[in-house]
């Protein structure tokens, strides 16, 4: 039940940067006093992050989830918040809950804006953000879900003090689907896993073969278990090998959020046929193989930051992060009063490694962003791609748009 | 370089500067274009007679920023993923020696005395100011985070810095090493131009997709130039280098994958025409003379020449991998 302050990291960070300063040769800058000061008077701007770490792999895992993820990129967008105040006279430190065993989100929630914050990072699942949401609600906190996908978040159970940097399974599954347009490819055959985030992504994948005029010419239910999981040398049953035969498609989409049989798929389909979806060719925020639009400036910057490369949900919170920086540094305050309106006022931008601007949507606080169709080793497009287009910005084709929403903001 | 050389030609009763008129003076002289490759890890030497590649030299990794020694006889060219800065002798392509630059150097500019060179660190955020001839370094200035252009006031005494995501234009006074000001400019700032009379800075704004001109007195934006192109999305227009002509007339400035550079009315800030170059147009550099300038087209793997009197495009010349930076020699 510790509370796991890291506050201090941010300072240290930043003390380390103007000592490394100090101690280097000629003249060096030191924040004036009046900037001092006004830090005093103006108060420090302390973002909550709320997060379950994942617990280590058991036994060898080539690509097990770092303890940190998400987390350590917040503590980046702190620093990077900070080098930015020194000269708006802003100062901000990250309070980090990590929760351990049955800890509520919901205590850590009250617990971090009783002490004052109000800017809550949440990397959870959509139920926790609904109950920190609902639990917080007419306190003057806006709430980062940087980890739910679920579309009910953006439309019915959408909420007036949530802002979704994570991009919703429609936006995701519509990336895909502009790909396949443009890539003529229009026959599917879709793969939908046990879970209920599995059947939510293969739902939002059809109403993207809808709008993109894809045909889904079969739809099975995977039900060998987590063959991706299994060590090369376990027999595979022989059902999971021709499970694919006799089907007219394109491309096999697999509905697989959890990362337990999609990569099986790919090279054991009876036809030689392209994998994508949550596996194969997916669509994501984030990827190692980004380096355009100053991305490879970020990933330099988090790897040494955090020893290890950064993952979607890393960019995740460091948006979130950023985004009340960047609308701390644009509306020259660190009031709560003025900057959550401002997140999602039609004049707010928040430049993200992604060559255009990024805005919430005022109608489900959804982040406006393009998004990366990419494979293992490269980048292969990044949609809303060419010839998409929409009377607002091209980034509204993807996801539920303004006249769509079943979201109403309360 | 154009500032190099207006520089030099401020320099009245110097050997150089009479070099540098004479060379205004004569014919059509032929001077050396220099092209960093960013993933060639080359830089592509051009002849500006013919229009042709003479030579293409290895130098340390992710070359980016470039430019020329006053005299020509040298070339600056930051290694960014080696951390330091590469000296070639421009008659032999031969690597002479490396500067301490502080880590990951993108871009940076002489100053007008042919020392120090500014420097902007930008996984650093900081400015690094170097003593070339010592290999020393004079100072470091902490600045916002991601340091990129880098512009220096005509007297050499005002040097600004942009840093991509704080989104600022940092005066630095070049004396102190102290900053002055801070002016905030649209998303991702690229690149810094003084006007010949140093009165204005022009600073592009690549996600932003504007200019902003700066009083530099003020330190005010008195005026954000906009673009607009019938067929490209507004997303796509990134402005990233701007030159501005020694008479005050035309501003050019490089749209990223517009694939175009705009020719900008400097007096009244009006755009006049978007002249069609390769893909993602970043760096631009005049020569000399004025009479050329050259493009930077990483996507396309190419340098388009522009003929600024008739402002129109007269050649795209086949480069390296992923060309970045340029710059032309004095003479």
């Amino acid at each position: 039940m510790t509370l796991l302050s890291r506050s201090l990291l941010a300072a240290f960070a930043l003390s380390t940067a103007l000592s490394t300063t100090l101690a280097g040769p000629g003249m060096a800058q030191e924040p004036p006093a009046s900037a001092r000061a006004a830090e005093a008077a103006d108060g420090e701007t302390r973002i909550g992050v709320i997060y379950r770490p994942v617990p280590p792999p058991s036994s060898y895992d080539a690509e097990a989830v770092p303890q940190d993820e998400g987390v350590a990129a917040g503590r980046m967008a702190v620093a990077d918040n900070n080098t930015t105040g020194r000269f708006t006279k802003q100062t901000y430190a990250l309070d980090e809950v990590a929760l351990e065993g049955g800890r509520s989100a919901v205590e850590a929630a009250r617990e971090l804006v009783g002490r004052g914050l109000r800017y809550l990072v949440l990397a959870l699942p959509a139920d926790e953000v609904l109950a920190v949401a609902d639990a917080v609600k007419g306190e003057g906190v806006a709430v980062f879900n940087t980890a739910a996908p679920d579309d009910r978040l953006r439309g019915p159970d959408c909420r007036l003090n949530v802002f979704h940097v994570i991009p919703s399974r429609a936006m995701q599954t519509d990336a895909l689907g502009q790909f396949f347009r443009l890539m003529r490819w229009s026959k599917m055959f879709l793969i939908v896993g046990p879970s209920d985030n599995d059947r939510a992504y293969a739902e939002a994948f059809k109403t993207s073969a809808k709008k993109f005029a894809l045909k889904i010419t079969a739809e099975k239910p995977w039900t060998f278990g987590p063959l991706a999981r299994a060590r090369g040398d376990t027999p595979t049953r022989s059902e999971a090998m021709v499970f694919t035969r006799g089907v007219d498609y394109d491309l096999a989409i697999v509905a697989d959020e959890a990362g337990d049989w999609g990569d099986y798929l790919p090279f054991r389909t009876v036809d030689a046929r392209p994998v994508a979806g949550t596996q194969g060719l997916i669509a994501t925020t984030w990827h190692p193989t980004l380096e355009t639009w100053g991305a490879a400036q970020a990933q330099n910057r988090f790897r040494r930051f955090a020893g290890r490369l950064m993952r979607p949900l890393d960019y995740q919170v460091w948006a979130a992060v950023r985004t009340v920086g960047e609308a701390a540094t644009q509306k020259k305050t660190s009031d709560p009063k003025v900057l959550v309106p401002y997140f999602s006022d039609p004049a707010f931008s928040l430049p993200a490694y992604k060559g255009v601007a990024l805005s919430y949507r005022p109608w489900d606080r959804q982040l406006r962003q393009p998004i990366i169709v990419v494979q293992p080793k490269t980048v292969v497009s990044v949609a809303p791609e060419q010839g998409f287009s929409h009377q607002r910005t091209p980034l509204d084709t993807l996801g539920v748009d303004e006249p769509e929403t079943a979201c109403k903001l309360r | 370089m154009s500032r190099g050389a207006r520089a030099g030609l401020a320099l009245a009763g110097t050997a150089l500067a009479t070099l540098a008129g004479l060379v205004l003076a004569g014919p059509a002289q032929a001077y050396m274009v220099y092209v960093t490759n960013e993933k060639g890890n080359t830089v592509s030497v051009i002849d500006s007679t013919t229009l042709a590649v003479t030579a293409t030299w290895k130098v340390g990794r992710r070359p980016r920023g470039v430019t020329t020694s006053k005299d020509g006889k040298e070339l600056f060219v930051c290694a960014s993923d080696d951390d330091r800065i590469d000296v070639l002798e421009t008659a032999s392509g031969k690597t002479l020696r490396s500067l301490r630059s502080g880590p990951d150097p993108e871009q940076f500019i002489l100053g007008p005395a042919g020392n120090p060179l500014y420097v902007a660190n930008e996984d650093d955020s900081q400015v690094t100011i170097i003593d070339i001839e010592k290999n020393k370094i004079l100072a470091e200035v902490p600045v916002g985070v991601e340091p990129e252009g880098m512009g220096l006031s005509p007297d050499g005494k005002v040097l600004v810095n942009t840093s991509e995501t704080t989104n600022m234009a940092h005066f630095i006074d070049t004396t102190t090493y102290q900053i002055i000001d801070n002016v905030l400019v649209d998303a991702r700032p690229r690149f810094a131009e003084f006007t010949a009379d140093g009165k204005f800075l022009w600073v592009s704004a690549e996600v932003g997709g504007t200019i902003s001109v700066i009083d530099v007195a003020a330190r005010r934006v008195i005026k954000k130039i906009t673009f607009k192109i019938p067929s490209v999305t507004d997303e796509a227009i990134q402005p990233v280098g701007v030159r501005l002509t020694k008479d005050g007339t035309k501003a050019f400035v490089a749209l990223g994958p517009a694939n175009r550079v705009a020719l900008v009315n400097a007096q009244t800030h009006e755009v006049e025409k978007y002249l069609p170059v390769g893909q993602r147009v970043w760096q631009l550099a005049f020569t000399p003379d004025q009479k050329l300038l050259f493009t930077t087209n990483g996507s396309s793997n190419d340098v388009s020449v522009i003929d600024v009197e008739a402002g129109k495009v007269v050649k795209s010349i086949p480069v390296g991998l992923l060309p970045w930076g340029v710059a032309v020699s004095p003479n």
